[in-house]
């Protein structure tokens, strides 16, 4: 069976973002960027589908600059056997809007019929947690969000999922949408070869004009402030101390 | 204009605190009726008919949504979205899942984790692990979006809206439930506790996370943890705290052997009142905490414990 991975480009999360002073945004010129960690375990998981036997073809995409070259190599490094390029916008200011991202996607499906998308579960930069049910909801499969455990069978897939009680297990009739949480696997590091390997794998270049799809934002950033900070307290020395003040001063206690 | 607010049920009890808080950041925006739907959801519809500023209870249960599944509660959800402006539920995992699903068959983007409403298309959300905060506009017909119930009050009980009874639409039938994996504890709710103990990967071992949840217990607290301790499996998943799990303010937050990444703080630096334990004096986290207590958590914990329980008794 043939899997289709999102895979975004977005700020390292070792970085620590600054927002510009005159509020228009966080500065991107000249950080890191990386792939989105959520898609790191999301190319993971369809690599090890396949290394089961399970899974016959993993497509890679990436929506956004020309830049998101660097992850869709990175995921071809990883195992990914083809990577599509959609070539969104020029400026790496422009954030692509979930709805727009799953709607390219869609377009993607209809064309690749995968029986499977492993989307992450959340981009670490918007921190939106929407595209893979937005996707989901667009084709009319069933979903399957924040999976810590896949098992593929009979045409369906059985999911454990992180809910705020605890886990949830449900199967889900493929073709299906899974979002990835951190939970269900831990990404392989690439290997030179891999990824000396992976520039030889194709990588195609779509457009959103030739995919006909609508990117017109929906919503508009109209500021980006920092927020309250808050300042280092005191240094106690004891646990008297703490108690004490937590007691008196504080009065939470 | 009329809001709707999809509200939470677990085993046939009503998510009050979360629907009493998302019900504070909708109420300026007009008429809000709360949907409740589920397997059982008669006890849960007279809950939320009782709190202030709810207009209309829409109760709908069947099997189909007994569970909590997207796809039975989108459908619905999407035949009701003509009445209203904005949709909206708690940040929570169960709506996270359903909202974005809706907002896509009606063709519109979807706000999560909203923390301030300025007017009927303009509100507040934190991205980049809360490093950032977007005021956002948006242009689309209908307004769809997840309230932070942190970043809001709780409104009270007193009022007695009307129940009125809705269908269920047809199961789509892509989606089945097999099982929950859920710990019932006697402790307070992560997301509503006057007081949270958490601990990470410094404690070391499930079995010394006890250490934590004797503390936690010793002060009515609910306990919280970080990823490396929920990854390492010294506490469960749902107990995370973070940019990926939950969202906590409590009166106060202890962070006991936890060194404070941004994904960490992004789940907790709101709390009024932050305590760190830790053994390295330069641990991020001291940075945010408003009383700091550096040194080895394995003898600092017992004794904390030890005499708090003076303390309250
Ligand atoms: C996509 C993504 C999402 C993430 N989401 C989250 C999230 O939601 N929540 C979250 O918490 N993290 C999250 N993380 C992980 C985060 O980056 C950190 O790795 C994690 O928070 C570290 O956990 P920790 O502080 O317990 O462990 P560490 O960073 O290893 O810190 C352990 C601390 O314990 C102290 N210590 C050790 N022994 C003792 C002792 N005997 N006495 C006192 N102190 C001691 C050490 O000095 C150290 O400061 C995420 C990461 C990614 C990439
Ligand atoms: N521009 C993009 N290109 C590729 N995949 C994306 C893009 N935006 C979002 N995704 C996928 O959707 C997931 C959730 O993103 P979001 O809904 O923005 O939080 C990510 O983890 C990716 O798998």
């Amino acid at each position: 069976m043939k899997v289709i991975v999102p895979v975004k480009r977005v700020v390292d999360y070792n970085v620590k973002v600054r927002v510009r002073a005159d509020g228009s945004g966080v500065e991107l010129t000249n950080v890191k960027m990386s792939m989105n960690p959520f898609d790191e375990i999301a190319v993971e998981e369809a690599v090890r589908l396949k290394e089961k036997g399970i899974v016959s073809e993993i497509v890679a995409v990436s929506i956004g600059v020309k830049q998101a070259q660097d992850v869709l190599r990175t995921a071809l490094a990883m195992g990914a056997d083809r990577a599509i390029l959609v070539d969104a916008t020029s400026d790496v200011n422009q954030d692509i809007e979930p709805l727009a991202v799953a709607k390219i996607l869609a377009r993607l499906v209809e064309q690749e019929q995968p029986d499977l998308v492993i989307a992450g579960k959340q981009a670490i930069d918007n921190d939106l947690n929407a595209t893979g049910q937005m996707l989901a909801g667009l084709l009319g499969w069933g979903q399957a969000t924040f999976a810590s455990e896949i098992k593929i069978a009979d045409g369906s897939a059985i999911v454990t999922r992180e809910v705020d009680g605890g886990l949830q297990t449900v199967r889900v009739s493929l073709p299906a949408v899974i979002t990835a949480d951190l939970r269900l696997n831990e990404p392989r590091y690439v290997s030179l070869p891999n990824i000396m390997k992976a520039k030889k794998k194709p990588l195609e270049e779509r457009t959103v004009a030739e995919l006909d799809i609508d990117t017109t934002p929906r919503l508009k950033v109209v500021r980006t402030i920092e927020p309250p900070q808050r300042s280092a307290g005191v240094r106690v020395s004891s646990v008297d101390e703490l108690i004490e003040k937590l007691k008196n001063e504080a009065g939470v206690i | 204009m009329s809001v709707l607010l999809l509200a939470e049920v677990n085993q046939g009890r009503l998510a009050t605190d979360a629907v009493a808080k998302t019900l504070s950041a909708l109420s300026p925006l007009g008429e809000v009726h709360v949907l409740v739907a589920s397997g059982d959801s008669e006890a849960a519809a007279q809950e939320a008919s009782r709190l202030q500023g709810v207009s209309r209870v829409l109760m709908a249960q069947d099997v189909s949504l007994a569970h909590g599944l997207a796809e039975p509660l989108a459908a619905l959800i999407v035949s009701l979205a003509p009445a209203y402006s904005h949709i909206a539920a708690p940040a929570t995992a169960f709506s996270k899942n359903i909202l974005p699903r809706v907002a896509s068959l009606l063709d519109v983007m979807v706000l999560s984790d909203v923390t301030h409403v300025h007017d009927a298309e303009t509100f507040d959300r934190p991205v980049y692990a809360g490093n950032a905060i977007q005021t956002v506009v948006s242009a689309d017909p209908i307004k769809i979006f997840t309230v932070r119930t942190s970043s809001f009050s709780a409104v009270g009980e007193g009022g007695s809206a009307p129940i009125e009874r809705t269908d269920a639409v047809a199961d789509p039938e892509l989606s089945f439930w097999v099982e929950d994996v859920s710990v019932v504890s006697e402790r307070p709710d992560l997301t509503s506790a006057r007081v949270v103990v958490s601990g990470g990967r410094g404690v070391g071992s499930k079995e010394k996370f006890d250490m934590i949840i004797d503390l936690a217990d010793r002060m009515g607290a609910a306990v919280g943890a970080s990823r490396a301790a929920v990854d390492l499996g010294y506490a469960p998943n749902d107990w995370q705290v973070g940019q990926t799990g939950k969202v906590v303010a409590p009166e106060l937050y202890l962070a006991v052997g936890i060194s404070g990444a941004i994904q960490h703080l992004a789940g907790m630096k709101d709390s009024k009142v932050i305590v760190a334990i830790n053994k390295d004096e330069d641990a991020p986290v001291f940075r945010v905490a408003d009383y700091a207590l550096v040194g080895d958590l394995f003898s600092i914990v017992p004794e904390l414990t030890k005499k708090l329980e003076k303390q309250f008794s």
